[in-house]
């Protein structure tokens, strides 16, 4: 059930011209901005939409074929789709809902509705198929679309930002569960989401998409540590800074330089985690071997932390403790020291 | 407590300051309102209440109601039938040439209707270029038929079920014909599965509106199928040429008229027209 696919699609301001491949019981997540084309993406590969060029090859199969003028219907496609809005059916049961797929197949009444009773008792909803779609709760409207889309036991499953619409306590058990039936589904699925949160915990394998085109790939624990442009750092949390390797030190792009604690040669990305930048008032002595005056433009508490935003010669984010930071008497505009362990910093190839 | 008191009094403040009208408004709604309901109010003033048991009872009223409400409800029908699709292609296809197609459909919306009477006859009239060939091949005369009233009321009605229609069609969310389509409905299914059920309240609407105007029909049935009573004459027609020999039988059979009327907008209310007006979902 191997899903691969070349979509291009030329709309207005929109270019998207994007590749994916995916593997039986793989799921890849397409993790990116508001506007940068995934869910385009999604209506190519549902089939809701047609590409300009490419091609979508499910299994072996031809869905979409551009080049050759192959087009199979939605319809005709073997998926399961969740919206971010659940959209179950208004004028339809819960059951009756799950059970639309197997209705359109030609399964009678009675077949589909047991197994539509089956997959509600799956997604944790025993006994609500005699509800109407508005007496449901956001969590479980989206369980039940979820049921809906794998009753049919679809080849290609598709997520349209299916938790965003849920609120956060809903949003962590939804995303817990979404875990599981991913794990069961032997088919491949596609999660586009604009939430590093679901993509770490949901993907074997998370593409990044920026206004249109792939600027990174890999599994979730690589992207989420090294990231290659600011949009997937700024994600992750980390500061990135680009430069020229010299040896043991970086020299940035953007003016300063930065130590290392190894060898770095040429064009190079150092990513700095914002918990290992320490502020100080007056320049500190000592062993740290990067230090830089900046001045904090901005502090958002985080949990217990206070995540300080600086800029300087070398712009840094860094967390303090709450307590750290009343010490300090920091103030939008202060200006400090900050510094970072050689060994803190991680450098990678651009 | 103490501290939401206050807050109360300003909402229920400002919800009154909301509600009053100003006067520039309010005076024009009220002669406005005035002039829709005093012809009805002298209507029902005017009305020889003793004669109208013995006039109820004549069998041309009977008659002329009957055809009424029969013509008028095929007419509808055959509405449904056909302004269904119509108002799905204008609101759903993505063909060139729609705003053409509307603006065609919506024709007998401004259209006199005698003109429109006068159009029908030359279409489908013994001479007409459908009609002489109907006459010709199978012997079937339209005009001044009660088939004739129905295609005339059908003529004039149509356009208010397929606005209707295609209202409801826009506002219920294509989302879920997007969904029903990834569950492997066709579009002919995902019509009859999903689509039509959402705007059902939509056709209800449009059906009473439509199955309204037909009902009132004068100039285009008149014009096209005549005023023979029994096969032809609507209350409508009843009611024109009763006003010119006897003034009282015309207040007569106008109260029936609207009596019909009335009952029908307030059995169809609560059920359509009041839950169309909510969002689907």
């Amino acid at each position: 059930m191997s899903l691969s696919a070349r979509v291009v699609v030329q709309r207005g301001a929109l270019g998207l011209d994007v590749e994916v491949d995916v593997a039986d019981g793989e799921v890849l997540a397409v993790l990116g901005p508001n506007g940068a084309g995934k869910s385009t993406l999604l209506r190519v590969l549902a089939g809701l939409l047609e590409a300009d060029d490419g091609h979508v090859t499910v299994d072996g199969r031809a869905w979409d074929d551009v080049p050759a003028g192959t087009r199979l219907p939605p319809h005709q496609r073997s998926q399961g789709v969740v919206f971010q809005d659940a959209l179950l059916f208004p004028h339809l049961t819960v059951g009756e809902n799950v059970a639309f797929g197997l209705r359109a197949q030609g399964f009678g009444r009675k077949s589909r509705l047991e197994s539509a009773a089956r997959w509600l008792t799956r997604v944790g909803l025993d006994g609500l198929a005699d509800r109407r779609p508005r007496e449901l709760s956001g969590g479980q409207a989206q369980r039940a679309a979820l049921a809906r889309a794998l009753v049919g036991d679809p080849d290609v499953l598709l997520l349209d930002e299916p938790l965003s619409a849920l609120d956060a306590r809903t949003r962590l058990t939804v995303r817990a569960e979404l875990r599981r039936h991913l794990g069961e589904f032997r088919g491949s699925t596609v999660l586009v989401t604009h939430d590093p949160v679901d993509a770490m915990a949901l993907a074997d394998r998370v593409v990044v998409v920026e206004a249109g085109r792939v600027v990174q790939a890999g599994p979730p624990a690589e992207v989420n540590s090294r990231p290659r442009t600011d949009y997937v750092a700024r994600l992750a949390g980390l500061s990135l800074l680009s430069g020229t390797g010299e040896g043991r030190s970086v020299r940035l792009d953007g003016g300063g330089v930065v130590a290392v604690a190894e060898e770095a040669t040429g064009p190079v990305f150092a990513a700095v985690r914002p918990e290992s930048v320490a502020l100080y008032l007056s320049r500190p002595d000592g062993s740290p071997r990067n230090v830089w005056p900046a001045r904090l433009v901005g502090a958002t508490p985080h949990g217990a932390t206070v995540r300080c935003e600086l800029a300087g010669e070398v712009p840094l984010v860094a967390d303090v403790t709450a307590t750290a930071f009343a010490e300090l008497g920091l103030l939008p505009g202060s200006a400090v020291w900050a510094t970072v362990k050689a060994s803190e910093v991680a450098v990678y190839a651009r | 407590m103490t501290a939401r008191a206050p807050g109360r009094l300003e909402t229920a403040v400002r919800r009154r300051r909301g509600r009053s009208v100003p006067a520039p408004l309010l005076i024009p709604a009220v002669v406005g309102v005035v002039f829709l309901v005093l012809p009805l109010a002298g209507l029902v003033v005017r009305a020889p209440w003793s004669a109208i048991g013995p006039a109820l009872a004549a069998p041309e009223v009977g008659q002329a109601l009957r055809l009424s409400l029969l013509s008028a409800t095929l007419a509808t029908l055959v509405s449904i039938v056909l302004g269904v699709p119509i108002a799905w292609v204008l609101a759903r296809s993505t063909a060139r040439g729609r705003s053409v197609l509307r603006a065609l459909v919506t024709v007998p919306l401004v259209l006199p209707p005698v003109v429109g009477g006068v159009a029908l006859f030359l279409v489908l009239g013994r001479q007409g270029i459908v009609g002489s060939w109907l006459d010709g091949s199978f012997g079937i005369t339209i005009p001044f038929t009660t088939a004739a009233v129905v295609i005339a009321e059908t003529f004039v009605a149509m356009p208010f079920l397929v606005i209707s229609v295609e209202g409801a069609l826009r506002a219920a969310d294509a989302r879920f014909e997007d969904v029903a389509a990834t569950l492997g409905a066709d579009r002919w299914t995902t019509f009859r599965w999903v689509t039509l059920p959402l705007v059902a309240p939509g056709i209800g609407a449009g059906a009473v509106l439509c199955w309204a105007r037909a009902l009132g029909e004068f100039g285009a049935t008149i014009t096209f199928a005549g005023n023979f009573p029994g096969t032809t004459q609507t209350m409508p027609l009843a009611v024109y040429l009763a006003l010119q020999r006897d003034p009282e039988a015309a207040i007569v059979l106008s109260l029936v008229l609207l009596g019909v009327s009335l009952v029908t907008l307030l059995l169809l209310r609560d059920r359509w027209l009041g839950r169309s007006g909510a969002p689907i979902a």
